[in-house]
């Protein structure tokens, strides 16, 4: 047979070098989330309250909001180009399981929006007054919370792809599957902030993403082969 | 309609195949088999289905009723052994704008078999690409871009080759150069499904019409 020697880590970096390369030659696509998210925590204080108690009880629930709205934000891009150029239907012939290939591009998502949000997040959560001893917290949660986005926001994203325009279904479909995650993210940090342990909190957080990283690319997968075969 | 005679070792073979669009009858009780070395016209009018019909060939549709067998055995239980087997260009030729020729073409070869560097570069300037490696398809001309796409084809071990409107775009010394390329493959036991509008000149060609006997 020919595909001797086929690797399939081989095939899953060259899919991960092409999604970086053609992300970043449409570099400002990549700043919007980014700006969205900064421009929700910058204008929240301006519009409701400046004072700093009140801005260091609701700061957690904020930035989380907002990092939330982004990711969705960004999700209608995910299968967006492949499936308007044909690049969808090789992917979904090709050889190589969908499912691992569906992993590779939540990665590059994430990578791309998750991953810079968490790093302002410090920043964000310092003018919102919220004290310095729970930034990491707050980092953490983001971290353990954003990935889950991602693999969920990939089904809606996948189910849609075929549609002319499935931003509005994208969040229908996917906002309320995200509560729970939006739930113990903010909570983690009230937790921490009212001096309660948050390990459970932190537990449940992990637990999630350990279900939805195993089983959301099944679904995505399945809802990619639907949208091509439309 | 015309029916080829079906034995059982055909690669692929199609029985009774029926499909509705949109309350629209494409095709129906279309039956034929697709044997190594065949090379298979789809022709038909605009809309007579011929896209639908590769997309269903190619495991992509499954709006259909009857039966497909692959090498004798049913379709839908071995998909992943078709995959290594199945070349499939599309209307949609999978180029992306903002990657470059090299870029692209490494991308589709890998998804279906092992890349050879050098036979990249070789099927790039088979298809009148040399010197273009590393340029943005965006900046390329809309033949430009399907040649990209069409270079897969002198790199692909693929044994079943599915291809609509490959063709499009293409100049006349291209179309010639594509035609003798596809009549040496089959040659040496690449079966080609195809659609075009073009009047192909290949010796072993077979040809089903698809809206012949239309309601």
């Amino acid at each position: 047979m020919s595909e001797t020697g086929h690797s399939l880590l081989f095939v899953l970096r060259v899919v991960l070098v092409r999604e970086f390369l053609a992300a970043f030659r449409k570099r400002q696509d990549l700043a919007n989330p980014l700006v969205f998210f900064v421009l929700v925590v910058v204008l929240f204080p301006l519009g409701v309250s400046p004072e700093p108690d009140f801005l260091a009880k609701s700061s957690a629930g904020v930035v989380w909001v907002a990092a939330l709205l982004a990711m969705m934000l960004s999700l209608e891009r995910m299968f967006r180009s492949d499936f308007d150029d044909g690049g969808l239907e090789q992917l979904v012939l090709s050889p190589q399981p969908l499912y691992l290939i569906v992993q590779i591009k939540v990665f590059v998502h994430w990578c791309l929006t998750g991953l810079p949000l968490i790093l302002l997040s410090p920043l964000l959560g310092t003018m919102m007054h919220l004290p310095a001893e729970h930034l990491p917290i707050l980092c953490l949660t983001l971290l353990l919370g954003t990935p889950t986005l991602s693999l969920i926001g990939s089904i809606g994203a996948a189910l849609t792809v075929s549609l002319r325009s499935g931003g509005v279904l994208i969040s229908l479909i996917i906002l309320p599957l995200t509560i729970p995650v939006l739930i113990f993210g903010t909570g983690t940090v009230l937790a921490s902030v009212d001096g309660l342990a948050v390990g459970g909190y932190l537990a449940i957080l992990g637990a999630i993403l350990a279900l939805t990283f195993t089983l959301a690319p099944l679904a995505c997968a399945a809802a990619l082969k639907m949208s091509v075969a439309s | 309609m015309s029916i080829p005679a079906i034995t059982p070792s055909a690669l692929l073979e199609a029985s009774e195949l029926s499909c509705e669009r949109d309350d629209r009858r494409l095709f129906s009780d279309l039956s034929f088999a697709v044997h190594a070395g065949d090379v298979v016209q789809i022709a038909g009018a605009n809309g007579a289905g011929k896209t639908t019909l590769l997309r269903i060939l190619a495991g992509l549709y499954h709006g259909y009723q009857g039966n497909l067998f692959f090498n004798g055995e049913r379709i839908d239980a071995q998909t992943a052994t078709i995959n290594e087997t199945l070349l499939f260009i599309g209307h949609k030729s999978a180029v992306k704008p903002s990657l470059t020729v090299l870029e692209n073409l490494r991308f589709m070869v890998a998804l279906q078999q092992r890349v050879d560097e050098r036979s990249l570069y070789t099927a790039l300037e088979t298809v009148g690409l040399a010197g273009y490696e590393d340029v943005q398809c965006q900046n390329l001309s809309a033949g430009q871009q399907r040649r990209v796409a069409l270079a897969r084809l002198w790199v692909s071990n693929a044994r079943l080759w599915v291809l609509d409107e490959i063709f499009t775009a293409i100049d006349l010394s291209g179309v010639a150069q594509l035609e003798a390329f596809l009549a040496r493959k089959a040659d040496q036991g690449v079966a080609i499904i195809l659609t075009t509008h073009h009047r192909l000149s290949l010796p072993s060609l077979k040809k089903i019409t698809l809206g012949a006997g239309h309601v």
